[in-house]
């Protein structure tokens, strides 16, 4: 087993080296030029070839890409003398749009989205899965057919129309939360309340969608295993069909839902663009998307792709770790 | 005394959208202690159905069962038909256990063997984990299977076929069941595999005195070890009888047919294998005089049309031996040595 996670945890680092590797070479090809992005169009090429040297663009990709390795490690300087700009390790890079170390406006994002993905993780898996296991058990009853409706409006409402409808005929209507104070940052550890004021709807609203593909995917997963022959076996066992679906059914047709939930929740971390934007809230999506859109802000592109895809990355490393011990079947040696 | 296990005019339809499936139909038999019934038949016979329902397996919402499965016990008559669920739960895995066709898959995946075994236990038996596991190695030592102590610990998918049926046959026999039901239990698995299988539950029967109700299709594996054998067909049994009668005297064409089937070695080589042509009839709507009449190639010494208007009953035809034919057990035996 620890050899298995060692191989892994190898393979790993090389994916999250290619991936970085990858983002530099798709940014050199970019017909954008961040040094003359630096200042405006009356700009003289001095100026630009000055701030080009000032970024750290004015060598090769090759080097660029090395040189924002080793800032991970040993942090990064910009600029010479009275104009010399420090960013600790790990550097990501520096944004001179909002003159700020890329780290430390990632450091400032993260929180929020963190917060926005673990409580709609834990909504739509608790929300998803007892409403999954309560329609298979009552297949075809009103339970069931409900739940196919929910499923139907869960699935096909995008998050842009669903997260609108909640803030106003929900929040707004009956005034839950002041509109002015959507997106206040509370400390979740000294001020639950205020934490769930900020994160509870925007959470609901992302827990929606996915709670509705997680109910139909546990339903399925259910009456499919129900169908084995170790289901029938454990019925001619003398267990009772609440043992049966308890110890047996659920304990196979769960096992394909970590992957998914991992693997969900890991692309949460990079940021929820539309949940972010709608309810005003200062995290990785809302980060990324100005970044691309407004701001053309190359390191902060950079950064957050890299720190999306290793999240990625990682969580799939865990959620196969995690398989190892949940299917006895996967063990390696 | 009474047999230990009476099935009376045993009926199970399912409805289907093209009308009701007659999948066993007036199905009856005796079982005693520590004897050995054969049901034998193709596929679709009615075999399986007829267990599911002894056992008391069948969705009750989506089968219409009638008939009665009566269970002589010691302190107790129980009818596994008119009970509720829960008192035939209770039956389940204690006074009758099953093993099933496929051993590959009907061990849960996730559960070590001596998990699942220890689960079978402890549902009938008051005792901690360790007990169940300690039992666990009893039962896997008792059907063969070396290094118990160790195997205990493992998982399904690190035994072959053989040995799983073997945890397949551990697991039912763990808290001494009365009745054994083995449906097909070799089918999936290699002709050596196969016997030692079969002998394994020889050897457990003689242990345990229990009655096995043995489903399969393969002759051979009934001549090894059955006392008795329900020839079934298209949801009915057709002939019932000891198994040298079946064997040396078959009272029913089908019979006749299945036997004549099977590759011999004491006879001339080069020759075809003799097959029953056609297929057996839709369940849904079964022809109105004998089922098989379709495809019987005594049909022709039968006067008129009896075979095509006239059901025949299932008579006794010699001593204990009973057949469903318009022709007599001599006459088939005369035709049958003809045909050869």
């Amino acid at each position: 087993m620890l050899k298995y996670i060692s191989r892994r945890l190898s393979y790993t680092i090389f994916i999250l080296i290619l991936i970085s590797l990858v983002v530099f070479l798709i940014f050199a090809l970019l017909p954008a030029d961040p040094a003359a992005l630096t200042c405006g169009k009356t700009c003289n090429p001095q100026v630009i070839e000055a701030n080009r040297h000032r970024l750290g663009l004015d060598v090769s990709v090759w080097q660029q890409w090395w040189r924002f390795i080793v800032g991970l490690f040993q942090g990064r300087t910009y600029g010479e003398a009275e104009a010399l700009i420090k960013c600790p390790a790990p550097a990501f890079g520096y944004s001179f749009n909002r003159h700020e170390c890329v780290t430390k406006i990632i450091a400032d994002a993260f929180p929020i989205t963190l917060s926005l993905a673990i409580g709609a993780f834990i909504m739509w898996l608790s929300i998803g899965i007892s409403l999954g296991v309560l329609a298979a058990r009552f297949k075809g009853k009103f339970v069931d057919r409900a739940s196919t409706v929910f499923v139907l409006i869960g699935t096909s409402l995008p998050t842009f129309i669903s997260g609108i409808l909640i803030l106003l005929f929900v929040v707004i209507k009956f005034g839950l939360v002041n509109p002015l104070d959507l997106g206040n940052w509370a400390n979740p550890f000294t001020d639950p309340l205020g934490w769930l004021k900020t994160f509870f709807f925007p959470c609901l609203t992302l827990a929606f969608a996915y709670a509705a593909s997680y109910t139909r995917f546990t339903r399925s997963n259910i009456l499919e295993t129900s169908t084995e022959d170790y289901i029938r076996t454990a019925r001619a066992k003398g267990l009772s069909e609440k043992v049966v679906l308890r110890k047996h059914t659920l304990r196979a047709a769960l096992a394909p839902i970590v992957t998914i939930a991992g693997l969900d929740f890991a692309g949460l971390l990079g940021g929820a663009i539309i949940t972010e934007g709608i309810y005003n809230l200062a995290g990785l999506g809302r980060l990324s998307i100005r970044a691309v859109l407004v701001d053309y802000d190359l390191p902060i592109i950079l950064a957050t792709t890299l720190f999306a895809a290793t999240f990625v990355v990682v969580m799939n490393l865990i959620v196969d770790i995690l398989y190892a011990f949940i299917d006895p079947r996967v063990r390696v040696g | 005394m009474k047999p230990f296990l009476q099935v009376k005019d045993l009926c199970v339809a399912f409805p289907t959208e093209d009308g009701q499936v007659k999948a066993a139909d007036g199905i009856s038999f005796d079982l005693n202690q520590g004897e050995t019934l054969a049901i034998v038949g193709e596929s679709g016979s009615g075999k399986s159905v007829t267990n599911l329902a002894i056992m008391g397996l069948h969705n009750k919402s989506k089968t219409q069962i009638s008939g009665s499965v009566t269970l002589n016990l010691p302190n107790q008559v129980i009818d596994v038909i008119s009970s509720t669920e829960d008192e035939v739960r209770k039956l389940r895995g204690s006074t009758m256990s099953m093993i099933f066709q496929d051993p590959m898959s009907s061990l849960h995946p996730y559960y070590s063997v001596g998990d699942q075994i220890s689960e079978a236990w402890r549902l009938y038996n008051s005792g901690s984990k360790a007990d169940g596991i300690k039992r666990a190695t009893e039962m896997i030592d008792l059907v063969g299977i070396p290094d118990a102590a160790k195997r205990v610990r493992e998982f399904p998918h690190q035994f072959s076929g053989g040995m799983r049926q073997r945890v397949m046959i551990a697991m039912a026999l763990v808290n001494n069941p009365k009745l054994l039901i083995a449906d097909e239990p070799t089918t999936a698995l290699d002709v050596t595999v196969q016997s030692q299988i079969m002998q394994l539950l020889k050897d457990m029967q003689k242990e345990f005195n229990m009655a096995i109700l043995l489903v399969t299709h393969d002759l051979g594996v009934v001549a090894q070890v059955a006392d008795r054998v329900c020839v079934m067909y298209a949801g009915k049994i057709v002939e019932q009888a000891k198994i040298d009668e079946i064997y040396y005297r078959p009272a029913q064409p089908y019979t006749v047919g299945l036997l004549q089937s099977i590759p011999r070695v004491d006879q001339f080589h080069g020759k075809r294998l003799t097959a029953i042509q056609g297929q057996p009839p839709s369940l849904i709507n079964l022809p109105q005089g004998c089922s098989f009449a379709e495809r019987c190639e005594f049909k022709k010494h039968v006067t008129g049309n009896l075979c095509t208007e006239v059901a025949p009953l299932l008579e006794e035809k010699a001593d204990s031996h009973f057949a469903r034919c318009h022709l007599s057990a001599a006459q088939i035996q005369d035709l049958a040595k003809v045909a050869k």
